[in-house]
């Protein structure tokens, strides 16, 4: 036990503590910028990514996987931000970390496997879409110069790395236009427009909301919708580490780390938060594979605030906005048009329904929601259908029946049969269905019934041993004077 | 000759030809062996992970790329073994080969992405900067 926790934290020193590092200069854009879009001070984004990447390190269940204040989560607070103000927003947070837990002390990870890839695909395309579109208010329409600077930004973020990735290029676009901009004087909104930085350590506050169930009634539904969004990308970002490590991880620990993370991030003025997929592979890239790397990530990042709290104010919007742009790129899954034209036409719904219910609705949980119940009933709808093959020779009748048969499938099942010949030997074979209700031995029953009705020879065949088991509970087929209404 | 062979592929056009090139190779010695790497771009793991239902279907799906090869390994009786990796191509080979004790490593020229064609071959390029031992670049 010991030396497994000594393994998952000292485990690869040199690597953990650059990597960690690194990300901490990639993240001190991103909890800016994703403040900004959930409406809130650039202090809430950078408290929540300290103390998420702390408390996550040391609780998590994925060593090397990064997680702070995210856009994800972001996009669904801003209406509780906007109606009630910041301090519903940490309460929200502190019960998105007990749902969390509860859900991960339940064991939920393992329901994962039945959010289809379809819906997940959607989540992160839905995920890009509002990045970006939250970014139009700060680039389109302000100036020249504002273009001008998105523009840059995205030059230096994608051709940098072509002869560099030692330091993250978001950062280096950061220093050089922030610079460019203090020195010259281009009129361009700066963070310290939208709020706040100040250089302190985050303090322990108690959210200063009525404690009351009226409170608890507004909150909560944002709290659930969190807590489902924060474990799906999560449990995504996890698996994501997993493979680029070839190692496993605890999926239910990671839920109850992701838990206690957002608890503790509320009391200490940080918004709800998640593992970001961005971030972990820059981690894993940079050498990080161990706890100990989300842990410097936390501590050097706490050290920059308070080190570069003055700069972090000049940063000119245009660049967050660049930044924000790569980031809605780099969420975007661009293997999505190859799996429209591909994938059956059924999941191509309900990935373009999940991506459509979210643009529109503006949340994430309820896209989710919707394509998971989109997917359940197109499985019905797809398993509700009963193949009935059918070949005629001169005095042999053969139907062969395939698939499940049904409440929902006898219909198909029975539409399938020729009632109009006479004095023919029928063999109906079940090699390959299953009966599965008393609804699918009734339509046997009728079937059967109607045949015989013409004077015909019906034979059930090859039925399977549970399927042979009902048909002999309950068919009734071979007493002389059965109606089908019996039943 | 070349007893110990290393060949890095892809799945491309490019690595099929260096699959020929290898074969040769090892049938002009005796007892040779080739180990085959395959290296899963870190930058392509989250359309990976996204577009398998689980782990399993991840490993096959990345084997199914692979199985031309094997494919033309096993018909010519080809002593092999296979190597799955994680990490930007380039480099994880460059560390794989030098720490075997390779006689050659063969790659293609270039690879899968259509933005590398114009670049080339950035991968065999690192690969042949930083290899300890021979390469042998397939075009």
């Amino acid at each position: 036990m010991m030396t497994q926790m000594k393994e998952q934290w000292f485990g690869n020193v040199k690597g953990d503590v650059l990597s960690g590092i690194v990300v901490a200069l990639a993240l001190i854009p991103e909890a800016i910028a994703f403040s900004i879009i959930a409406g809130v001070d650039p202090m809430v984004g950078l408290y929540a990514s300290f103390t998420i990447a702390i408390v996550t390190s040391i609780f998590g269940g994925r060593p090397a996987m990064i997680s702070g204040a995210t856009g994800a989560m972001a996009l669904l607070m801003l209406p509780l931000v906007k109606d009630y103000g910041l301090d519903y927003l940490l309460a929200a947070t502190i019960v998105t970390g007990i749902i969390q837990y509860i859900f991960g002390a339940l064991k939920v990870a393992r329901l994962m496997k039945f959010i289809p890839r379809a819906v997940m695909i959607g989540f992160v395309n839905a995920l890009a879409i509002l990045i970006f579109t939250s970014q139009i208010p700060h680039f389109i329409g302000i100036s020249t110069m504002t273009y001008v600077f998105v523009i840059i930004t995205l030059i230096i973020i994608y051709v940098l790395p072509r002869f560099t990735t030692a330091i993250p290029a978001p950062l280096v676009a950061i220093v050089v236009l922030t610079a460019i901009a203090i020195f010259g004087d281009y009129n361009l909104g700066t963070v310290g427009d939208l709020g706040e930085v100040t250089r302190q350590l985050p303090s322990f506050i108690i959210p200063n909301v009525p404690f009351t169930f009226e409170t608890l009634g507004i909150i909560l539904p944002y709290a659930i919708a969190l807590s489902i969004v924060g474990l799906l990308e999560s449990l995504l970002t996890a698996t994501i580490v997993d493979d680029i490590t070839d190692t496993e991880s605890n999926k239910n620990k990671e839920s109850r780390g992701q838990g206690l993370a957002n608890v503790v991030t509320g009391f200490f003025g940080g918004m709800a938060g998640c593992a970001m997929i961005g971030q972990s592979i820059i981690n894993v890239k940079s050498g990080g594979r161990k706890r100990l790397s989300s842990f410097v990530a936390g501590i050097f990042l706490m050290f920059l605030i308070l080190a570069l709290g003055n700069v972090v104010i000049q940063i000119p919007m245009p660049v967050l906005v660049g930044i924000m742009i790569m980031v809605s790129i780099g969420t975007f899954d661009w293997g999505s048009f190859k799996y429209l034209k591909n994938a059956p036409k059924s999941d191509a719904i309900i990935m373009l329904a999940t991506v459509g219910i979210v643009v529109y609705t503006h949340d994430l949980s309820q896209g989710v929601l919707a394509g998971v119940v989109l997917s359940a009933i197109f499985f019905v709808a797809k398993i509700s259908i009963v193949k009935v093959d059918t070949k005629t020779t001169a005095d042999l009748t053969t139907y062969w029946v395939r698939g499940q048969v049904f409440f929902a499938s006898v219909d198909s099942f029975t539409q399938g049969f020729d009632y109009s010949v006479e004095n023919q030997i029928i063999d109906i074979d079940f090699n390959e269905a299953h009966i599965w209700d008393d609804s699918a031995v009734f339509a046997i029953d009728k079937v059967v019934i109607k045949l015989r009705k013409n004077h015909n020879t019906v034979n059930l065949k090859n039925l399977n041993t549970q399927s042979q088991e009902l048909v002999e509970k309950l068919a009734i087929f071979d007493d002389p004077n059965a109606k089908p209404a019996a039943h | 000759m070349y007893k110990n062979i290393l060949l890095a592929v892809d799945g491309s056009e490019h690595s099929l030809r260096s699959t020929e090139e290898a074969i040769k190779l090892h049938d002009s010695s005796d007892d040779a062996h080739i180990d085959v790497v395959y290296v899963a771009d870190y930058d392509k793991a989250k359309y990976d992970v996204l577009h398998a239902h689980d782990k399993e279907e991840l490993e096959a799906k990345r084997r199914k790329k692979l199985l031309p090869i094997e494919k033309m390994l096993k018909d010519n009786n080809v002593t092999h073994t296979y190597h799955l990796l994680h990490g930007d191509p380039g480099p994880t080979i460059v560390a794989f080969a030098n720490k075997g004790n390779y006689d050659l490593l063969v790659i293609g020229s270039r690879g899968l992405s259509k933005f590398q064609k114009m670049v080339l071959g950035s991968v065999s390029h690192k690969v042949v900067k930083q290899a300890n031992c021979p390469v042998f670049v397939v075009k």
